[in-house]
C-alpha cells in the first residue's frame, strides 16, 4: 500500500457555530488541498447548521506547546494573585467596584 | 491553586508517572494525545477507537444495499442521510486515533489486510426493507447504549467524538422504528416482513453488546480508564428492558420462548444466547463477512486513480502558486 503516490494531508477544522462565536476546533480530515479541506468539512463537520464560517489549517503547520514544558509555560501564573480583584482589600462602603 | 494543592501535587511527583496518570483519571481528568500515558493506553485505545471506527465504516455497506430500492423519496432521503452520518462517524474516529500517532493509512491496512475487527452486526445480510427498519430501531438502539457512557472517557479527543456521534444516533434510531411502525400498520404481508426481520436481527442485536462478562478479557482495565461504564451483561439487560416494550407497541413478538417479566428483579429474563454463532461471525464464518470485506477492499482500491489525480491537481496548482509568486 505504501507503493503508492503521496497520501492526502491532514488538516485542521475550525468552525464558528454562529456569528458573534469564536472559530473552536471540530476535528481534522484528510484532503488533497486548501479547498477539497474546505469541502470536505463541510460535509464531514457541519450536516446539521453547525457553523456558518470554516477554517482549513494544515496540521503541519500547526506549533503546540508540549505538555512537559506545562510547569515554564504555566506555573509562573499561579503566584500572582494580584492579578484579581479579590487581592484588593477595600472598605465595605465603597460601592460600584 | 490552594497551598494544600500545592503540596499535594509536590507529593505526586515523587510517584510513578504511571500512578499519577491513573490518579489524573480517577479524578475524572482528561488525557490529551500529548500528554504521557503508559503504551498500554495508547494501544488500547487505538484498537477500540479503530475497531469503532471500521464498524462505522463497513456497517454503511448493508444499509446502502437498500438506498436506490427505498420505498418513497421520504424513505430515501432519511437512509442517505444516516449513511451518511455513519461515514462521519467514522471519519470523526478515524481522526480522533490518528491523534496517538497512527496514520490513517495503517488503520485502512489493518482493516483491509483483515487484521483489525469490527462490529459483527454487519456481517448479516440485509434481505428485505424491513431489515432497514430494524437496524435502526436495534443495531443503532444497542450501539446508542453502548455509545452514551463513551461522552465521559478519559481520552479527550475519542469523547469529543462521541458526544457528536450521539447526537447524531437518536435521529438513526427513530428513522428505524418509524419505518417499523409504518410496516406493523400496513398489510398482513407487511406486517410479516417486520416481524421476520426481527426474527433475524434480535440475537445478533444481542450479541453485538459484546460477549458475557465472564468470557469479556478487557472489562477490568477498560473500566479504569473510562473505556467502559457498564459490563457488557449489564448493558444487554438494558437494552432488553427498553427494547421489549417497544416491540410490544409495534406488535411484534420477540423470539425468544424464555422472555419472561421477572417482578423480583424488575428485568426481563431471557434465553440462552448462541455464542458459538457470535465467535463464528467474528472470527470470518458469518453470512456476509467475505462480502462486506470485499466490498471496502473494492471501494478503496477503485478509487485510488481519483485519491493520486486529486494529489497531482493540487501539487500542480501549487507549484503554479509558488512561480507566480517569484
Ligand atoms: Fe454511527
Ligand atoms: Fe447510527
Amino acid at each position: 500500500m505504501s507503493n503508492n503516490k503521496k497520501n492526502w494531508p491532514l488538516w485542521e477544522i475550525f468552525v464558528r457555530s454562529k456569528n458573534g462565536l469564536e472559530h473552536r476546533h471540530f476535528g481534522s480530515l484528510h484532503a488533497a488541498d486548501a479547498e477539497m479541506a474546505l469541502e470536505n468539512a463541510r460535509d464531514v463537520y457541519t450536516r446539521r447548521n453547525e457553523g456558518v464560517s470554516i477554517w482549513v489549517v494544515e496540521s503541519k503547520n500547526i506549533t503546540a506547546s508540549n505538555p512537559e514544558q506545562n510547569g515554564e509555560l504555566f506555573e509562573p501564573a499561579q503566584d500572582k494573585v494580584y492579578r484579581h480583584p479579590t487581592f484588593y482589600d477595600l472598605p465595605d462602603e465603597v460601592k460600584h467596584m | 491553586m490552594s497551598e494544600k494543592e500545592i503540596k499535594n501535587s509536590g507529593a505526586e511527583r515523587s510517584r510513578s508517572l504511571e500512578e499519577i496518570f491513573e490518579a489524573r483519571i480517577a479524578r475524572d481528568e482528561k488525557i490529551e494525545p500529548k500528554d504521557w500515558m503508559p503504551e498500554k493506553y495508547r494501544q488500547t485505545h487505538i484498537r477500540q477507537m479503530s475497531q469503532h471506527a471500521h464498524s462505522e465504516i463497513i456497517g454503511m455497506l448493508p444499509e446502502g444495499n437498500w438506498i436506490t430500492r427505498a420505498p418513497s423519496l421520504r424513505r430515501k432521503a432519511a437512509l442517505l442521510a444516516k449513511v451518511q452520518d455513519e461515514a462521519g462517524h467514522g471519519l470523526y474516529l478515524y481522526s480522533a486515533c490518528e491523534t496517538l500517532g497512527i496514520s490513517r493509512d495503517e488503520l485502512y491496512e489493518q482493516l483491509h489486510s483483515g487484521k483489525a475487527k469490527y462490529s459483527s452486526i454487519f456481517n448479516y445480510p440485509t434481505i428485505t426493507w424491513a431489515d432497514i427498519g430494524a437496524i435502526g430501531w436495534l443495531v443503532d438502539g444497542a450501539a446508542i447504549i453502548n455509545q452514551v457512557p463513551l461522552c465521559n472517557t478519559s481520552f479527550g479527543p475519542y469523547a469529543r467524538a462521541m458526544v457528536r456521534v450521539c447526537k447524531e444516533e437518536s435521529f438513526h434510531q427513530r428513522q428505524g422504528y418509524e419505518i417499523m411502525l409504518t410496516l406493523c400498520r400496513g398489510t398482513e404481508e407487511q406486517k410479516a416482513m417486520a416481524q421476520d426481520a426481527l426474527n433475524r436481527w434480535w440475537w445478533p442485536s444481542l450479541m453485538m453488546l459484546g460477549p458475557t462478562d465472564a468470557e469479556s478479557i478487557h472489562t477490568e482495565q477498560s473500566m479504569k480508564w473510562k473505556l467502559k461504564r457498564k459490563s457488557n451483561d449489564e448493558l444487554r439487560q438494558q437494552f432488553i428492558d427498553q427494547t421489549v416494550p417497544q416491540a410490544d407497541i409495534l406488535g411484534l413478538t420477540i423470539p425468544d420462548p424464555d422472555l419472561k417479566w421477572n417482578e423480583e428483579t424488575g428485568h426481563y429474563d431471557f434465553g440462552e444466547i448462541d455464542w458459538d454463532e457470535f465467535w463464528q461471525v467474528v472470527k470470518g464464518h458469518g453470512p456476509c463477512n467475505k462480502e462486506r470485506l470485499g466490498a471496502r477492499v473494492d471501494a478503496w482500491n477503485n478509487g485510488k486513480w481519483v485519491r493520486d489525480a486529486a494529489m497531482a491537481y493540487a501539487e500542480k496548482n501549487e507549484k503554479r502558486k509558488v512561480a507566480k509568486a517569484s
